[in-house]
C-alpha cells in the first residue's frame, strides 16, 4: 500500500479524475440542454383518445404527449381526479392540447389508466397560428368570403394554394408596415425634431420650415398611399377562413390569415418529419418571436447578443491594450503602479450587478443625460441616450470585462525577451517604434487570449444588462437600413435575458420550457462561435509570430 | 608598441606557441600598425559606471581605432559587455544605471544632453549574443531599420537588402526564399542575417557581442570571416569570452579586469608580451 501511494499511481489516478469529471459535467450539461431544447421542434404524433371524466363519462382528447411522470395515486385523488385504479403509482402525460381560444389553456394533464381507445389518425391537422397558439382538429371546410368552396376531403387540396397566397399577402404587408412605413415614421421623427430644434434654437428661416412642411407632405402622402395599398391587401387576406372541428367536436373558425403552417404529422414519414424539424429551426434562428416571446424565432436575441459583443470588443480591446502598455512599458515599476495593478485585479472580482448599476448611474443617467441636454435637446424630454440602450450596456460590459483584457496583455508584454526589444532598438528605433512595429505585434495574441476571456464572461452576463438596455421585446434591430444605420441609443434582446424572460415571465409556462433548453443552447452555441472565431485569429496570428523562445 | 606588421605577424605565431595558445587559425596578417597611426573613431575618457551603489566600470581610458578589429577580452563579469553597451547608450535601458567621464564618437561626446539616441545608435551596430531576429520575414529583419528611418521605397528596399545580405554572406544561402520567416534559419544564418540587419542601415561602427558564443563552429568560422571583412567598411569592436577567436579575429585587444582595463594594445604584443602580470595569467590559462 505505502509502495502503491509512493509510485505516484493515486496521484494519477486523482488528476486524471477530476479532469474526467470536469468533461463528464460538461459533456452531460450540453447533452441535456440540446436533449431538451431540440427535441421541441421535432413534430411529435397526435393522440385521439377517449378520456375517463370524473361522471365517469368520456369526453375525446386530442394533443401530443410532451411530458410524463410517476404520481403517487392518492395524489391525484387529492386533487380531484375520480376514477383511478388502486395503485399505488400511476403514470400521467402533460397533453399539449391547444385551442387556447376555446378552453383557455393549452396543457392538461391528463392519467394513464384513464384513456381508453388511444389511437394516432392521419387526418388530425396541426394548425400553427399567429394567435392563441396552436389549433388541433379535423379539416371540416373551406370558405371563401363566408361562402363553402370545399368540404371534406376536398379542403386539403384547396387548402394549399390558398394557404400561399394568404402567406405571400402576409408577407406583402409584413414587408410595408415593418419596413416602408417603419422608415415613412422615421423620416417623420426626424422632421418633427428638426422643426423643433428650429423653434428651440429661435431660427424663422421661412425657406427651412417650408422644405420640411414639404418633405411631411411627401411623407404623408407615401403613407397614405401605403395605408391605401395596405387595406387592400388586409381585405384580401381576410378572404379565405378555414373550418375545423376541434376535440369537443364544436366548429372552429380559423382565418388564413393567422396561419403559420399546417401539417399532419400523423400522416409523414420520417423525411417529411426531418424537413419540417429544419424548417423550424431555421425558423427559430431566424424569425422574430411571436406571442409574449413563446413562439416563433428568436433572431433579435440572437443578434443583439452578438452585436453586443462585437461593440464591447470594439470598446474594450485598444482600451485595455493601452492600458496595459503604459502600466508595462512607460509607467515606472513602483509602489503606485503595484496599487493600480491590484485595483484592476480587484476590479475582476467585483460582481456584476454592481457594474451594472454604476452603468446605469454614470453612463445612462449621466452621461446620456447630458449628452441628450448638448446634442439631443429637440427630442426632449423624450431621451435618446439618457436611457438604457446598446451602447450603454456595451460600455458597462467594456469596464466589466476590461480587467481580463489588461491583465492578458500585460502578460503577454512581459513575454517579449529583452533581446527583440534590444535587437529593435540597437537598429535607431525609439521606444516607440519598437513597441508598435515588434512589441505589440508579438504580444497581439494574448491581447486575442484577452478579449477571448473577455468575449466568454460579457456574452454570458445577463444581470448588468436588465439595468442598461436589454429588453423583453425590441420594436427594431439596432442595425437597420434607415441612416445611419447603427442605432446606438436603441434597446435590444440578449439571449441570456431571454432565457430569464421565457423561463420565469412567461405566462404559458409548459410552453415555454423546451424554449427555455433551445435558447440556451443557441447561446452556448453563440459564445462558442464567438470563442472559436477570436481563437482562430489568435492561432493565426501565433502562427505568425512564434518566436517566443525558441 | 609600434612594431612594424610583419615582423608582427611572426611574432604572433611563434608567441602564440609559447603560450600554448592556437592563434594562427585563419593565417591572416594583423592590419595593426601602432595605435598612434590610427584615425580614432571612439574614444572613452575616464568612464565610470555605476549600477546602483556598485560600480562597473573604473576610469576606462580607451581608443578605438577606424576600420580595425578590436577585441575586448576578460574573465566573466570584468564590464566588457558593459563597457561595450556604452558605446551605444544601451545601458540608459538599465535601472539605475550611471555614467560619468565621457565617450567621445568622431570627437563629439555622446552622453551630452541633446543626443538624440536613436541617431547615435543608427552609427552604432550593435550585435547581441544570442541571434535575435524578428518573428518577421528575412527581407523585413533586414530592411526594418530603413524603414523606421522612413524609406518604403520597394526598389531602395531590395537594393539596400540584398546589399546586406550580401555583405553579411547570407545573399546565396537565402536569395530565394526572403519571404520567408526568419526564424526558419539556422542560428548561424539567423546570426548573419542579424548582422546584415545591423550593417543595412549603414552604422559607422559595428558592437559585437560575443557574436559566436552560441554557435557551432562552423557557423564560428563563417562569423569570424565576415569580421575579417566587414572591417574594410566599419569600425568594430567584438567582446568575447574566447581568446583564440580574439587572437583570429581582432588588430587590438584590451584586456579587462574587474571593471579596469588592464592592458590595451595591438593582438600580437598583447599575446605575446604582455605587459602586465594580470594579462599574462589569463592568457596563459590560470584564471578565468
Amino acid at each position: 500500500m505505502k509502495d502503491w501511494f509512493k509510485s505516484g499511481d493515486p496521484w494519477i489516478w486523482l488528476t486524471a479524475s477530476t479532469v474526467s469529471v470536469s468533461i463528464i459535467m460538461v459533456v452531460g450539461l450540453l447533452l441535456l440542454i440540446a436533449a431538451r431544447g431540440l427535441v421541441y421542434f421535432w413534430p411529435a404524433n397526435i393522440i385521439e383518445a377517449q378520456y375517463v371524466n370524473n361522471d365517469s363519462t368520456t369526453s375525446r382528447i386530442l394533443g401530443e404527449i410532451t411530458d410524463s411522470e410517476i404520481v403517487a395515486t392518492h395524489r391525484l385523488k387529492d386533487m380531484g381526479v375520480l376514477n383511478l385504479p388502486d395503485l399505488p403509482t400511476v403514470e400521467r402525460y402533460l397533453l399539449k392540447t391547444g385551442n387556447r381560444d376555446l378552453t383557455g389553456k393549452d396543457f392538461r394533464w391528463i392519467a394513464q389508466p384513464l384513456i381508453k381507445d388511444q389511437t394516432t389518425p392521419e387526418s388530425v391537422v396541426v394548425i400553427e397560428r399567429r394567435e392563441w397558439g396552436n389549433a388541433y382538429g379535423y379539416l371540416k371546410s373551406i370558405r371563401e368570403n363566408g361562402a363553402d368552396i370545399a368540404q371534406g376531403d376536398g379542403v386539403l387540396a384547396q387548402l394549399k394554394p390558398r394557404l400561399k397566397r394568404a402567406l405571400t399577402l402576409f408577407d406583402q404587408i409584413e414587408k410595408i408596415e415593418k419596413h416602408d412605413i417603419g422608415a415613412i415614421n422615421y423620416g417623420l421623427e426626424k422632421l418633427r425634431l428638426r422643426e423643433r430644434y428650429l423653434e428651440l434654437k429661435n431660427i424663422s428661416d421661412p425657406q427651412k420650415r417650408q422644405e420640411i412642411e414639404d418633405d411631411k407632405k411627401e411623407l404623408n402622402t407615401q403613407y397614405s398611399n401605403l395605408q391605401s395599398k395596405l387595406s387592400g391587401l388586409y381585405s384580401e387576406i381576410r378572404r379565405d377562413t378555414l373550418v375545423i372541428e376541434a376535440a369537443d367536436g364544436s366548429s372552429m373558425q380559423v382565418p388564413l390569415a393567422k396561419i403559420v403552417r399546417i401539417y399532419q404529422p400523423n400522416a409523414m414519414g420520417i423525411f417529411a418529419k426531418t424537413g419540417y424539424y429544419f424548417t423550424k429551426v431555421w425558423e427559430f434562428v431566424s424569425d422574430d418571436p411571436r406571442e409574449a416571446n413563446t413562439e416563433g424565432g428568436i433572431f433579435p436575441a440572437i443578434f443583439g447578443t452578438v452585436m453586443m459583443v462585437i461593440i464591447m470588443s470594439i470598446i474594450v480591446t485598444p482600451f485595455g491594450v493601452v492600458a496595459a502598455v503604459y502600466l508595462r512599458e512607460y509607467a515606472k515599476q513602483g509602489w503606485l503602479t503595484r496599487t493600480i495593478r491590484i485595483a484592476v485585479n480587484n476590479l475582476a472580482g467585483v460582481p456584476s450587478i454592481v457594474y451594472g448599476v454604476f452603468g446605469l448611474g454614470f453612463f445612462v443617467y449621466f452621461l446620456g443625460g447630458n449628452l441628450d441636454q448638448l446634442f439631443y435637446p429637440e427630442a426632449l424630454p423624450a431621451p435618446t441616450f439618457g436611457t438604457p440602450g446598446i451602447m450603454w450596456a456595451s460600455l458597462t460590459l467594456a469596464i466589466l470585462t476590461l480587467p481580463v483584457v489588461i491583465v492578458a496583455t500585460e502578460e503577454g508584454l512581459s513575454r517579449i525577451p529583452r533581446s527583440i526589444r534590444e535587437g529593435s532598438l540597437a537598429l535607431g528605433a525609439t521606444k516607440a517604434e519598437t513597441l508598435w512595429r515588434t512589441v505589440m505585434p508579438m504580444a497581439s495574441p494574448a491581447m486575442m487570449t484577452g478579449l477571448i476571456l473577455a468575449v466568454a464572461r460579457a456574452a454570458g452576463e445577463v444581470a448588468p444588462l436588465m439595468l442598461v438596455g436589454v429588453v423583453k421585446l425590441a420594436p427594431s434591430l439596432p442595425l437597420d437600413t434607415n441612416f445611419p444605420f447603427l442605432h446606438l441609443e436603441r434597446k435590444f434582446m440578449h439571449l441570456g435575458f431571454h432565457i430569464y424572460d421565457v423561463g420565469f415571465q412567461s405566462p404559458n409556462v409548459e410552453a415555454a420550457r423546451p424554449l427555455v433548453y433551445a435558447t440556451a443552447l443557441l447561446l452556448v452555441l453563440v459564445i462558442i462561435a464567438l470563442n472559436l472565431a477570436a481563437i482562430g485569429i489568435r492561432n493565426h496570428l501565433r502562427e505568425k509570430y512564434r518566436s517566443l523562445e525558441g | 608598441m609600434s612594431i612594424n606588421s610583419e615582423t608582427n605577424g611572426k611574432q604572433n605565431t611563434s608567441g602564440a606557441r609559447t603560450h600554448g595558445i592556437d592563434i594562427g587559425a585563419l593565417d591572416r596578417p594583423n592590419d595593426s600598425i601602432g595605435i598612434e597611426q590610427e584615425t580614432i573613431s571612439l574614444e572613452v575618457k575616464d568612464l565610470d559606471l555605476f549600477y546602483g551603489e556598485s560600480q562597473a566600470l573604473k576610469k576606462i581610458n580607451i581608443q578605438i581605432p577606424q576600420n580595425r578589429v578590436t577585441a575586448f577580452i576578460g574573465p566573466s563579469g570584468c564590464g566588457k559587455s558593459t563597457l561595450l553597451r556604452c558605446f551605444n547608450r544601451m545601458n540608459d535601458l538599465v535601472d539605475g544605471c550611471r555614467i560619468d567621464g565621457k565617450l567621445m564618437l568622431e570627437g563629439e561626446d555622446i552622453y551630452e544632453k541633446g543626443v538624440n539616441v536613436a541617431d547615435l545608435r543608427r552609427r552604432v551596430g550593435m550585435v547581441f549574443q544570442k541571434p535575435n531576429p524578428f518573428p518577421k520575414s528575412i527581407f523585413e529583419n533586414v530592411a526594418y531599420g530603413l524603414r523606421i528611418q522612413g524609406v518604403n521605397n520597394r526598389r531602395v528596399l531590395d537594393e539596400a537588402v540584398e546589399n546586406a545580405l550580401k555583405g553579411a554572406a547570407l545573399w546565396d544561402e537565402v536569395k530565394d526564399r526572403l519571404n520567408d520567416n526568419a526564424l526558419g534559419l539556422s542560428g548561424g544564418q539567423q546570426q548573419r542575417l542579424v548582422i546584415a540587419r545591423a550593417i543595412a542601415v549603414e552604422p559607422e561602427v559595428l558592437l559585437l557581442d560575443e557574436p559566436a558564443s552560441a554557435l557551432d563552429p562552423i557557423s564560428t568560422l563563417k562569423i569570424e570571416e565576415l569580421i575579417y571583412e566587414l572591417k574594410e567598411k566599419y569600425t568594430i569592436v567584438i567582446v568575447t569570452h574566447n581568446m583564440q577567436q580574439a587572437a583570429r579575429v581582432s588588430d587590438y585587444t584590451a584586456f579587462m579586469y574587474i571593471g579596469e582595463l588592464v592592458e590595451f594594445g595591438d593582438t600580437n604584443s598583447l599575446f605575446t608580451i604582455p605587459q602586465k602580470k594580470q594579462t599574462e595569467d589569463y592568457i596563459t590559462g590560470r584564471y578565468g
